[in-house]
């Protein structure tokens, strides 16, 4: 009775796999890191090879040295951040009272800067900001992004999931076209992942350093031939928003290595 | 000079007042396909001449090394690679050098790693860069003077989207 | 300070081989990339990584531009006596990054 059971499962599921080609359908979110090859894998599961630990490291130097003209460090006012930290990523972009907008967790490292610490804001990319970032990420690898329930994020959000889904540039492709339609495909000799944003800042070997989800995000834009977005632009905090909502549940991995 | 379109060099510009504004174009795009090749893509030595080179002339054996490289490469930035000889690693008899050498990177060298009987086993990993795909040789040198060879090539497929710089 | 990721075990009996691991933050820049302005970025790489154990000489990589940025090497050495392992990068300019580690062997 019960392999009867699991026989009509699988048909069903079959035939919806069919009938609906769009989307992630429940059960089957996983990953990039599920797409890549073995050798791959081996490098960002083990800390000692996994270059993206070094950015840990230089965040975790960063973390204790007073700056700005109020001259504190970040654990001057937040302790030691393997427990005042953890945890915290998950919930990024939050809602920011102060812009009435939401904020992504490298941009809320530069508003404590500029407001806490009283120092000049770190350029995006930078080796300082990108650091600081995976620093305070890493201090959640393992738990499960969990967007924060605020209903004041709800229409950026719509804002993100639209960005997402609208075609554009030369090649008229949007998001959904490779992420949520072809993905487990392959582009090229490439296999076209989820899209989750689980292990941002990432080492990616193509950028031979770690960078930040809107580096990524700017790449695929140009990818399709579309002007992109500068760093920092409102829109990629919405798309980030919403891509966090679409990878809820998956555990946080950062610093992941990618191809 | 319309005779003669392939004409590259810093006379460009007096080559293009010269000549009609089509033959200028048809001159000009020969003249920078010709000046893009890059330097190294006829100053490098094969990979023979490389061995040859750290070798000094001595004969290169086949076994007694051994080199692992994935035959299907995801990105050629950073190819995990391991290099393992057969030797005792005692004072008479040891590991003197393992040196890697590539086919058809902009250089032949890779890298060349020093050992000796403090190493206790002779069994390096790294990652290199392969900038396509391609034939890597791993050259041991044992305590006795004799060299002995291993190769293994890969694969490597090519990222999909184009990047910009930072 | 160097940017450097080190493993070397904290313990190991006489006469054990042991694995050692290093990892040092560095773009090992080629030479043959251009970059956005259209000139070469100048190369500047990690020529040479060198580990001592006590001061005496027990491996040694010489680098060209083939090798990955933030170059990783995993090697190993026969434990012989309590002491320190140190690690030394060399760049083209000359200059060098330290790091170094204790063990104790038993």
């Amino acid at each position: 009775m019960r392999t009867l059971w699991r026989l009509a499962a699988i048909g069903v599921s079959a035939f919806f796999g069919i009938v609906s080609a769009r989307g992630i359908e429940v059960g089957e979110k996983r990953s990039g890191f599920d797409f890549m090859t073995p050798e791959t894998q081996a490098l960002q599961a083990d800390d000692i090879s996994n270059p993206g630990m070094l950015w840990v490291l230089q965040g975790e130097q960063l973390w204790q040295e007073p700056e700005g003209r109020a001259n504190v460090a970040c654990s001057g006012c937040h302790g030691d951040a393997s427990r005042t930290m953890s945890g915290v990523a998950v919930r990024y972009p939050v809602f920011d009272e102060a812009t009435g907008r939401p904020i992504d967790l490298a941009g809320r490292i530069n508003a404590c800067r500029t407001e806490r610490q009283q120092a000049e804001p770190l350029a995006p990319e930078s080796d300082a900001l990108l650091a600081l970032t995976t620093y305070v990420t890493h201090q959640s690898r393992g738990m499960p992004v969990t967007p924060a329930n605020d209903p004041r994020l709800a229409p950026f959000r719509e804002n993100g999931r639209r960005l997402f889904q609208s075609r554009i540039g030369q090649l008229d492709l949007s998001c959904a076209s490779c992420h949520d339609d072809n993905w487990g495909k392959r582009l090229g000799g490439s296999a076209i992942p989820q899209a989750h944003p689980t292990g941002y800042p990432l080492y990616r070997l193509e950028w031979q350093m770690v960078g930040s989800l809107q580096r990524r995000l700017r790449n695929c834009m140009i990818g399709v031939r579309a002007e992109p977005f500068a760093f920092g632009a409102p829109e990629f905090v919405d798309l980030e928003l919403y891509l966090a909502e679409r990878a809820r549940g998956l555990p946080v991995e950062t610093p992941a290595v990618r191809p | 000079m319309r005779e003669n379109p392939i004409r590259v060099d810093e006379t460009m510009g007096a080559l293009g007042a010269l000549v009609g504004r089509r033959q200028f174009l048809r001159t000009g795009m020969t003249g920078l396909l010709v000046i893009s090749l890059p330097r190294w893509a006829v100053a490098r030595p094969s990979l023979d001449e490389a061995i040859r080179t750290f070798t000094g002339g001595a004969a290169v054996l086949d076994g007694r090394v051994r080199l692992d490289l994935p035959p299907l490469v995801e990105n050629g930035n950073a190819v995990g690679i391991t290099v393992a000889a057969e030797s005792p690693m005692t004072t008479d008899d040891h590991v003197r050098r393992i040196a890697i050498f590539n086919e058809k990177n902009p250089e032949a060298n890779v890298v060349v790693f020093h050992l000796g009987p403090r190493s206790g086993r002779a069994t390096v990993s790294t990652r290199i860069r392969l900038a396509t795909s391609q034939v890597v040789v791993a050259v041991a040198e044992m305590s006795d003077g004799s060299f002995w060879s291993s190769r293994a090539s890969a694969i490597v497929t090519l990222a999909a989207c184009i990047e910009d710089l930072l | 300070m160097a940017r450097a990721l080190v493993n070397v075990p904290k313990e190991a009996k006489q006469g054990e081989t042991v694995e050692i691991r290093a990892m040092i933050a560095h773009p090992m820049e080629t030479g043959y990339r251009v970059g956005p302005n259209g000139i070469n970025i100048p190369r500047d790489i990690i020529r040479r990584f060198a580990c001592t154990y006590n001061g005496e000489e027990v491996f040694r990589a010489d680098l060209h531009p083939a090798v990955s940025a933030n170059p990783f090497f995993a090697f190993t050495l026969v434990a012989l006596a309590s002491g320190t392992i140190e690690f030394t990068w060399t760049d083209d300019a000359g200059a060098t990054q330290t790091a170094s580690a204790m063990i104790t062997v038993s």
